[in-house]
């Protein structure tokens, strides 16, 4: 129970060997820096019509990289990547319908 | 650095009654949980029940003036939310509770002090919704709570609101345990085509529950924060949109329509292969249908909203998503059917109101049909038709199934069993009188009779009239069928005749052990081989092909070497309950707009998470219990 | 299934989580224009906020890195990273809270318009949810001192973690839907 120095413990259920270095967790986050630097220049130049596309196709990329690698779900059972996945896939469909019965309902009744 | 003495002497010791109030109440065993929930549920049954009696006395004759507009509308609001919110929902997760551990092999729970938590929350919710009445009135805008009549301070919606929330609390923590329970807890051997249906369709309720909750916190927040601060989500004034309430709204509020369904059709589909002496027919076909309604649910809500502004795009797809979800509904029906059909039958009580589950939800399940045809409905919408049609799932549906749970389960938790003939005369007059009652609300709706209106306009004519008082009539049967169940209930407890371990011939695993459950559920873990593995262990085919009974003591579960074995059971604890009082303050204070209240509330809540933290762990056989952890509970709380 | 009950327990709430979050996000999308002739999005500081939503990104890297740490066992460098997570945390709380101010002051009132309650409501429950995130970091920063917190209880790090990531992931979707996007379709 006592320990006072601490042990190398390692839980072979959660632990398949390959998870990353402090390293790799360094490079994702210059990697997130980047993305995050050219998302908020956008800001500050024009893009055009391309700008909303680029910032959504960002922000998807940020996304999979922090849950991918921060939360581990690469490394990780499935279950858990499923059970964020139908959450998430819930979230979007429903909410993106909602807002497409708004916007074509405000558009087609004057 | 880390030292070990300080976990053994923790913050406060841990309780060890093993009867008695503290027992109760320091609980986290999922059984005496269970039971909680059901001893609360028939409580408010009851007070929801005599709401109904106020509106349909006051509906008896046409202009009646019994009870004031304002008391009338708080009665049918409450009385919805009562019914949904404190009925049948908390006594689906009764069922959940008792049994679903049971079902699959396990000695609780994957968190028991959540389970608690959750008791709590749900006990604490219903008593601040009902502290409204004294308090200028309870809500009175509809259990719907349509916008901007909701956000008007005339219908006194911010108790809903916050009350809803904090029930919402309570079945998240819930949804989330089971969820984690049914996953991670089965016995070896039990896969998810081996599980008893009943737990299928607790975890795709669990699932629904985690997934449609947040939509209506949402809209709660939202509301809450129009009635209390004067935020504008729902002012059509300043620009904001009363449909998008209704979109939230009905976001949870369709799955919700299939969180109470689908354990009472988990629960039937328990009881009909027992009392006919035969499997449920297409087992896989009622799990996947069950599945498939859970899904497609979540794709129907927009048909609560045919009469408002979404256009006819919308309208035509969300009928077309409606009829098809009828197309799994009617997949378990027949697969129902079938189970009785050559099964050796016997009509005890618990069979008959499965019986009756099955006839009166198809019924109800027509006149849903009725509903997807956009025309039709918009001749239907506020009117009693739509009353009688969800009275017909939900009452002849959801209820009867849960009852006959209740008529089933309760040797089980008991022992004893319940006395026959008052069940079979409680079955009878309860059918007569559902149907005396919402039988006649088809025709008076189809006649013009709206909704929530707190008289009876005379100009509807005579016949609205006769069909009013036939429904009135009905309910003083209901009333005193009710009586009837609630005398055999306090009498079966008391000196019911002894059950024996297996009174039903039953095929699941929870009637392995003696009734009633002993503490631990199993002497030792059970080993699943087969679906329906009880049955299996009590019965062989010979070589002719005939079901021929296996001897007493052949069967692998009579290994008697558990002796010195140490069952580790999780231990009481004081927390959930000290913790979950904060809701009150918390609650008060949003209702107020106090923020001392809340903070108190807030600070309340903290402390007792922290006491559910730092208290001692048992024996300390066990470095990391297996017990809820901070993010949990602190996250769920903060919702 | 043979994983850990509580992470299977936070996985499936952080699930319900994302509808909890979209509900605010599309009540507010829908309310873009609703300014009710007040202030709308023009109001945004986006070079302010691109500080603070940084600082909570970087902050993600320090809570990968604590909970690394604990795996090894190393409590004293978990510290360390859990008290510069809560720290970033706390920097990204401030500058949501002078942002707040700022955006009062101009005009932007809560109780004015659609646009405006969507907003706070929507910025204003993810900072709660920062705000707990911060309460559990400082919490396992004490524990670990007192013992409570063992070196093999990383799961516990872990944990606290996930319920981080999720807040900081959360963020990068408000940061981009809620304020770099109207930024450039509204204006």
């Amino acid at each position: 129970m006592s320990s006072t120095q601490a042990p190398e413990h390692t839980d072979p259920a959660e632990d398949h060997g390959n998870h990353p270095t402090p390293r790799k967790y360094v490079h994702i986050a210059i990697v997130l820096a980047v993305l995050t630097a050219l998302e908020v220049s956008t800001y500050f130049f024009d893009f055009g019509v391309i700008a909303i596309p680029l910032l959504i196709v960002l922000m998807i990329v940020k996304f999979l990289y922090v849950a991918g690698w921060f939360m581990h779900l690469k490394f990780d059972s499935r279950t858990y990547s499923r059970l964020m996945y139908t959450g998430l896939f819930f979230a979007l469909g429903l909410y993106i319908l909602v807002v497409v019965i708004t916007l074509f309902d405000s558009a087609w009744t004057p | 650095m880390a030292s070990s003495t300080v976990e053994t002497k923790g913050f406060k010791g841990r309780p060890k009654g093993e009867s008695g109030l503290s027992a109760w109440i320091t609980t986290t065993d999922h059984k005496k949980i269970g039971i909680m929930y059901f001893v609360t549920v028939l409580v408010f049954f009851f007070l929801g029940g005599a709401e109904s009696g106020v509106i349909r006395a006051q509906l008896a004759q046409a202009e009646m003036d019994l009870v004031t507009a304002e008391i009338y509308n708080q009665v049918f609001t409450m009385h919805g939310i009562t019914m949904v919110f404190l009925v049948v929902m908390p006594l689906s997760a009764a069922f959940f509770n008792y049994l679903v551990p049971l079902m699959i092999g396990a000695r609780d729970v994957a968190f028991p002090r959540l389970n608690a938590f959750s008791y709590w929350v749900y006990l604490f919710g219903g008593i601040f919704l009902y502290s409204s009445f004294f308090l200028g009135g309870a809500p009175s805008g509809g259990w719907t709570g349509y916008a901007p009549l909701a956000s008007d301070a005339v219908s006194n919606m911010a108790f809903y609101a916050v009350g809803l929330n904090i029930l919402g609390v309570s079945s998240l923590a819930a949804a989330v345990n089971f969820i984690v329970t049914i996953l991670n807890m089965r016995a070896p051997g039990m896969t998810f085509m081996r599980m008893p249906v009943f737990v299928w369709m607790s975890l795709v309720t669990n699932f629904l529950l985690l997934f449609a909750l947040p939509p209506i916190a949402v809209a709660l927040f939202m509301l809450n924060a129009d009635t209390v601060v004067g935020a504008q989500f729902f002012e059509p004034a300043s620009g904001g949109d009363p449909i998008l309430w209704q979109h939230l709204f009905w976001l949870f509020g369709h799955p919700e329509v299939y969180i109470m369904i689908l354990p009472a059709m988990g629960i039937v589909s328990e009881i009909l292969p027992t009392g006919s002496r035969k499997p449920l027919f297409g087992y896989a076909a009622v799990v996947f249908a069950g599945a498939a309604i859970g899904f497609i649910g979540f794709g129907v809500w927009a048909h609560h909203m045919f009469t408002s502004a979404i256009g006819p795009v919308a309208r035509s797809a969300f009928a077309l998503t409606t009829m098809f979800i009828a197309v799994p509904t009617g997949i378990k029906i027949f697969n129902w059917v079938f189970t009785m059909w050559g099964g050796k039958l016997r009509f005890h009580t618990p069979m008959l109101f499965s019986i009756g589950f099955v006839s009166m939800f198809t019924i109800g399940g027509l006149s849903g049909v009725t509903h997807a045809i956009v025309p039709h409905n918009a001749q239907q919408h506020d009117t009693y038709y739509v009353v009688a049609h969800f009275h017909y799932v939900l009452f002849g549906g959801a209820l009867f199934g849960l009852i006959a749970g209740i008529y089933y389960w309760f040797p089980k938790v008991t022992g004893k069993l319940m006395d026959e003939k008052l069940g079979k005369v409680h079955f009878w007059t309860w059918l007569l009188g559902f149907n005396l009652t919402f039988g006649p609300m088809h025709m008076s709706g189809l006649l013009g009779q709206p909704r929530r209106t707190a008289v009876l306009p005379g100009e509807l004519g005579g016949t609205v009239e006769l069909y009013n008082l036939l429904s009135t009539l009905g309910v003083v049967v209901l009333i005193g069928s009710a009586l009837v169940f609630l005398f055999n209930l306090i009498r079966s407890i008391k000196a019911g005749q002894a059950a024996g371990d297996d009174p039903w011939d039953a095929r699941t695993l929870e009637w392995i052990t003696p009734s009633p459950t002993p503490s631990h559920n199993f002497d030792a873990i059970p080993t699943v081989t087969h679906r329906d593995e009880f049955w299996h262990r009590k019965y062989a085919e010979d070589d002719a092909g005939k079901v021929v009974r296996v001897p007493a003591g052949a069967s692998e579960d009579h290994d008697t070497d558990h002796e010195g074995e140490h069952i580790h059971m999780p231990d009481p604890s004081y927390w959930p309950l000290v913790q979950t009082l904060g809701v009150f303050p918390l609650g008060y204070g949003l209702v107020y707009l106090n923020f001392w209240l809340i903070g108190i509330g807030v600070l309340w809540m903290v402390i007792g998470l922290y006491g559910w933290i730092i208290e001692p762990l048992a024996e300390g056989d066990d470095d990391e219990p297996e017990d809820a952890h901070t993010p949990t509970g602190a996250a769920a709380a903060a919702h | 299934m043979g994983v850990d009950h509580r992470k299977l327990g936070m996985w499936a709430f952080l699930g319900s989580e994302f509808l909890f979050f979209g509900g605010f996000v599309t009540a507010y999308l829908l309310y873009l224009e609703s300014t009710a002739g007040g202030v709308g999005v023009e109001v945004f500081d986006i070079p302010f906020t691109s500080i603070s939503s940084f600082v909570l990104l970087m902050s993600s890297l320090t809570m990968v890195l604590a909970h690394h740490a604990h795996t090894r066992g190393d409590l004293r460098r978990m510290r360390l990273w859990i008290l510069a997570t809560a720290g970033q945390g706390m920097v990204f709380l401030g500058g949501q809270v002078y942002e707040f101010n700022v955006f009062y002051r101009e005009g932007l009132v809560l109780t004015d318009s659609p646009f405006a309650s969507a907003f706070y409501v929507l910025t204003g429950f993810h900072g709660v949810h920062v705000f707990i995130g911060i309460l559990m970091l400082l919490s396992i920063f004490v524990f670990s001192l007192i013992g409570k917190i063992k070196p093999n209880q990383h799961l516990k790090t872990e944990m606290i973690g996930l319920y981080w990531h999720f807040v900081d992931i959360i963020w990068v979707v408000i940061f981009t839907v809620v304020y770099l996007i109207p930024e450039i379709a509204v204006l």
